[in-house]
């Protein structure tokens, strides 16, 4: 964000900081206006500067040009809101990680910030008050992928402490790009649950009038005031169309698109329930509010890692994993197979004492090893198929059920066990 | 009218499609008459930079509308707001800095696209995708310079197909259509003046090559204001011959608006307050339809005086518009039909009776005014809130204001003119170096501008200046070149396009439609000698109308050329039919006789051959009777 190399000299002796009024003079070319911060990708010789016209434009600067201040940008003053909080409604809680759905952009500089506040995130969607009284929390301000196994159990322990103080159901807006793991790890950490806990994304920012945002927002807060259940969920856009929005249990969803509104996707499962408009409507077997207390498991193994199997993955790629980790998930191809090399390297791995789990990269079924010799010799060199478990599931459960015993078979039982409706039975026509 | 005295002051913004590709995808610019799936949005306005809603964002999303979206065959998710826009197009980009360097322009050394926020769903995204190019550049108009401020590269909006209720239905096809936006100055000070500067531009554009043509392909936005007056912006005008026509309009309506304060101020009008009453009780039995229909539906008819507005609210003895249209076209962006105003009252099956009980009932006074309006009781109490905004403001004067252009050269209220601070970075897409080599290599193929193309067309195919002007006014001019260069004969190629298409437009055509393979089969039949010049409006029109190839158009129209044997038996039945008159008027009936043989031949022979045959026939007749009579 700040200008690299000479330009940044130019405008640190000139005293400039982005958000002042400038004037850049080289040869016979003024421009002034507003400087605005570095674009990553802009020309390093390049200034950019918001004209009165409202248009961003890149001048070119160098040793030649002379910058003046015309004026010192004006101290932005943050007024502090407060959220109203009415007896007769019930309380949700609002406890934000980071993600698309709780960045805004600074129209002055055009930067995107994470919300600074819940009270921000909540003031963007101001109709949320009209529903409960919303109880708000900035949690982590982390774009998704730097999410870590100690977040998950942070956001846990926040959750439980929320709904056991009285909060209906708690709101996590969540950065998409791994919110299933997320939403599969508070999943297995949080038993008892007496509301939902619905983890949000947005797929458009909230700085857009074509965010998907609020929607999703006013659909989940319905879910936690009005819905009778008591799970964790991912709640996003159930079409591409504003039309309604679908709850998908948390260990049964993947983000099955790079980009569009409706890329949660329950997977050999149905959703939970469709959200639309004012109607909540439920579409499979659900767990009710449980009169409590939340029970927290929230004891997490991190050392497990989840191998995605391709042709031609060398053996020694897979030893050198597996000789670093205590459990290794298995995406295998099919029905869930793996090559005869790593038959072999499974062998060794299960000799030395780590799990190996195995799931299909097919997502949609589940794995059989009876089926083809190469399944039976798996079986034999002790991998164990789980069903239809979501590669990302499982690893996140393995993670969870080395960190609930140490006793392998212990594991192992879990792991072919339905916790949190990660494992069916049938997967209908 | 001295438009110099009334301080009239115009700029114009030119929005032309290019016919690139669209600017953030790889779909085509092209407009397609099939639609495949529907999807429905709804769009809310943000907060602006200074934490307030754009006033005209905000009147838009108080309608609380639904959008459907309409996708056509080549519709991709960058159109749908459903994957980030790709990087810009770089021929469109390329076609920008041509035109800009071809005004004189000097471009910014890097290009920012920039997000302008619009919530009437004609994007997807809720705002168009903007970059400012290249500015302060200028053209020449009757020996004045006009100077052309700003070049922005910016997308085309989604079509609008039809409104209906609370839900408007656009059509992806258009949506993401790189468009060069040209704003000049408000240094134009004559409607004549706006109607060059914008031909000119035109032309210019044209001269790249790259822009689509057509109807609604160019579009112009016209700011207008005199002295005393107010900065109002007729937006998306796309006849260019009625830009003069906005600008004279808008000025008597600027002037008859500024008489409306002045008479407001010397009666010492306050501001109004709205005090809603309802009359519904009135008009029980009321003959009226509209306010019936409206207590039918369960509305009610509701009322406000408005103190010393009489007579302002209706037309002037000139016709133009005041007060009462503009209320009406406020009042109807809350949804309701329009509204009655005591200027127009009694009517529309309104009694003096019940002129009488609403004016007793709102305590009107001599001097005073009212407005009716009949809708559902929500609707109608918003109505009148806007209504009454908007006769307040004629204390003041002119309001600043977008308005729609209509076809009969008038316009309307649409909305509030848009803030400054709509405009926040896009940052999905990365910003464009423009660096010397690029400019560069645009300078060394610029494009022949329209002077020079004028000049060479006269030299190189003998058409006079008026005609190789006219044919870059009409925006013909490659075609021309193209066609005459293949076939020869300029004269006819060119009167095709000079006389004919106009002609077929006076007829309702759209001769745009015209391809350019269709006037090569034309041009080519002609030349063989199929049909006479003469046919060639009927075949066109007949292709139009019908769809027809030309070969088909030749056939069902019957204009295949005669052989000469046959004009020579037509013209001598001709000339014996008419022996008397012939006999009687000598050598001037040739001119009569011609109109008749015309009337039979039309298209099928040439008029020159058929005139020589006829004359030489009529000649032997006159000699033959010469030497009977014995002379």
């Amino acid at each position: 964000m700040t200008y690299p190399g000479p330009v940044g000299k130019i405008l640190e002796s000139a005293g400039a900081e982005v958000g002042d009024v400038v004037e850049v003079r080289r040869g016979k070319e003024v421009y002034s206006g507003i400087l605005m911060p570095h674009h990553d990708f802009s020309n390093p010789s390049i200034i950019t500067l918001k004209l009165a016209n409202g248009y961003n434009i890149g001048v070119r600067a160098d040793e030649d040009s002379k910058i003046k201040i015309v004026s010192k940008k004006e101290a932005k003053e943050h007024a502090k809101r407060s959220l109203p909080s009415t007896p007769s409604k019930k309380d949700v809680a609002v406890i934000s990680t980071g993600g698309t759905i709780a960045s805004y952009v600074d129209y002055r500089t055009g930067a995107v910030h994470p919300a600074i506040s819940a009270e921000e995130l909540v003031f963007s969607v101001p109709e949320l008050m009209d529903l409960c009284n919303v109880r708000a929390k900035v949690l982590y301000s982390i774009l998704s992928e730097n999410m870590k196994v100690a977040h998950w159990q942070g956001l846990a322990r926040a959750v439980a402490d929320e709904l056991n103080s009285g909060a209906v159901g708690v709101i996590v807006p969540h950065g998409t790009d791994t919110l299933g793991f997320t939403s599969a790890a508070l999943s297995f950490m949080l038993r008892n649950l007496t509301g939902p806990v619905v983890c949000v994304g947005a797929q458009r920012s909230s700085d857009r009038p074509s965010s998907d945002a609020i929607m999703n927002l006013l659909a989940a807060t319905r879910l936690c005031v009005e819905g009778d259940l008591g799970e964790v969920v991912v709640l996003m856009h159930g079409e591409t169309s504003d039309s309604y929005c679908l709850a998908h249990r948390g260990t049964k969803v993947r983000k099955m698109h790079s980009s569009r509104r409706d890329a949660f996707k329950s997977i050999n499962a149905d959703p939970v329930a469709k959200i639309e408009g004012t109607e909540i409507t439920f579409m499979s077997q659900h767990t009710r509010r449980s009169p409590g207390p939340v029970e927290l498991h929230d004891k997490i193994d991190g050392n497990a890692s989840m191998l995605h199997f391709y042709p031609g993955f060398e053996a020694e790629h897979f030893d050198m994993i597996a000789g670093k980790v205590k459990g290794v998930v298995i995406a295998g191809t099919g029905l869930g197979h793996v090559s005869e090399e790593i038959v072999g390297s499974i062998r060794r791995a299960v000799k030395d004492g780590v799990h190996v789990f195995i799931t299909t990269q097919c997502l949609h079924g589940a794995v059989n090893l009876n089926v083809y010799s190469t399944g039976r010799d798996m079986l034999t060199a002790g991998a164990v198929p789980i069903g239809d478990m979501l590669p990302e599931t499982a690893y996140v459960k393995l993670m969870w059920a080395m960190g609930q015993t140490k006793d392998p078979a212990e594991v192992r039982k879990i792991m072919m066990t339905n916790v949190a409706g990660e494992l069916s039975d049938r997967r209908l026509v | 009218m001295d438009y110099r005295s009334l301080g009239l002051k115009v700029g114009i913004e030119i929005h032309q499609q290019l016919s690139t590709g669209k600017l953030f995808c790889e779909c085509e610019s092209e407009f397609s008459d099939e639609h495949h799936k529907e999807f429905v949005r709804r769009l809310r306005p943000t907060q602006s930079e200074m934490g307030e809603m754009d006033k005209a964002a905000l009147e838009q999303s108080e309608r609380k509308l639904q959008f459907r979206y309409q996708t056509v065959p080549c519709s991709c998710l960058v159109e749908a707001d459903e994957e980030p826009p790709h990087g810009a197009n770089p021929r469109a980009v390329e076609t920008s800095l041509e035109m800009a360097k071809l005004l004189g322009m000097t471009p910014v050394d890097e290009v920012h696209f920039m997000r302008k926020i619009v919530v009437d769903g004609s994007n997807t995204g809720g705002f168009q995708r903007t970059a400012l190019v290249a500015m302060d550049g200028k053209i020449e108009v009757g020996g004045k310079s006009i100077v052309v401020r700003t070049l922005c590269l910016e997308e085309d909006a989604a079509r609008k197909m039809a409104e209906q209720n609370s839900e408007v239905l656009f059509r992806l096809d258009r949506l993401g259509i790189p468009l060069i936006e040209m704003a000049t100055d408000p240094d134009i000070t004559t409607p004549e003046e706006a109607r060059l500067v914008a031909e000119k531009l035109g032309a210019l554009l044209r001269a790249t090559k790259k822009v689509r043509r057509g109807i609604g392909t160019i579009r112009e936005d016209v700011n207008i204001s005199i002295a005393g007056g107010a900065r109002v912006e007729i937006k998306g005008a796309q006849d260019l011959r009625l830009l003069h026509v906005y600008v004279e309009e808008e000025a008597k309506r600027q002037l008859a608006l500024l008489d409306v304060k002045k008479v407001l101020r010397d009666r010492g009008a306050k501001r109004v307050n709205p005090e809603i009453k309802d009359l519904s009780a009135l008009f029980r039995d009321t003959h009226c339809k509209v306010l019936k229909k409206a207590l039918d539906e369960k509305g009610k008819i509701l009322a406000v005086r408005l103190e010393k507005f009489k007579g302002v609210l209706g037309p002037t003895e000139a016709g133009v518009k005041r007060v009462g249209s503009e209320m009406a076209s406020h009042a109807r962006v809350t949804g309701v039909k329009g509204l009655f105003h005591s200027d127009e009252l009694p009517g529309y099956g309104v009694t003096v009776a019940e002129v009488e009980d609403v004016t007793s009932a709102l305590g009107v006074e001599p001097g005073d005014a009212f407005v009716l309006i009949a809708d559902q009781e929500d609707r109608s109490r918003a109505a009148f809130s806007k209504v009454v905004e908007r006769a307040n403001a004629a204390i003041e004067g002119v309001p600043e204001e977008t308005r729609d252009p209509l076809p009969d050269g008038q316009s309307v209220y649409s909305r509030p003119l848009p803030g400054k601070a709509r405009m926040y970075p896009e940052t999905d897409v990365p910003p464009i170096r423009i660096d010397e080599k690029l400019l560069e290599s645009i300078e060394l193929n610029l494009p022949e501008v329209p002077e020079v193309k004028t000049g060479r067309f006269v030299k190189q195919f003998g058409i006079s200046k008026e005609q190789a002007e006219s044919l870059v006014k009409s925006g013909y001019e490659d075609e021309f070149e193209l066609l005459a260069s293949q076939f020869g004969n300029s004269q006819v190629v060119a009167r095709i396009y000079l006389n004919d298409f106009p002609e077929l437009e006076k007829l309702g055509h759209d001769p745009s439609g015209i391809s350019l393979d269709t006037m090569r089969v034309l041009l080519d039949s002609l030349k063989g000698g199929r049909f006479a010049k003469e046919a060639v409006p009927q075949i066109l029109g007949s292709v139009l109308e019908n769809g027809q190839t030309v070969e088909g158009a030749i056939e069902t129209l019957g204009v295949e050329t005669v052989d000469l044997e046959s004009v020579k038996e037509v013209c001598e039945r001709i000339v014996q039919q008419r022996m008397k008159f012939i006999l009687e008027k000598g050598e001037a009936s040739l001119g009569p006789v011609m109109g008749i043989a015309m009337k039979e031949l039309r298209g099928r022979v040439d008029g020159k051959v058929l005139s020589e045959v006829l004359s030489e026939k009529i000649r032997q007749l006159l000699k033959q009777a010469g030497s009977q009579t014995g002379h």
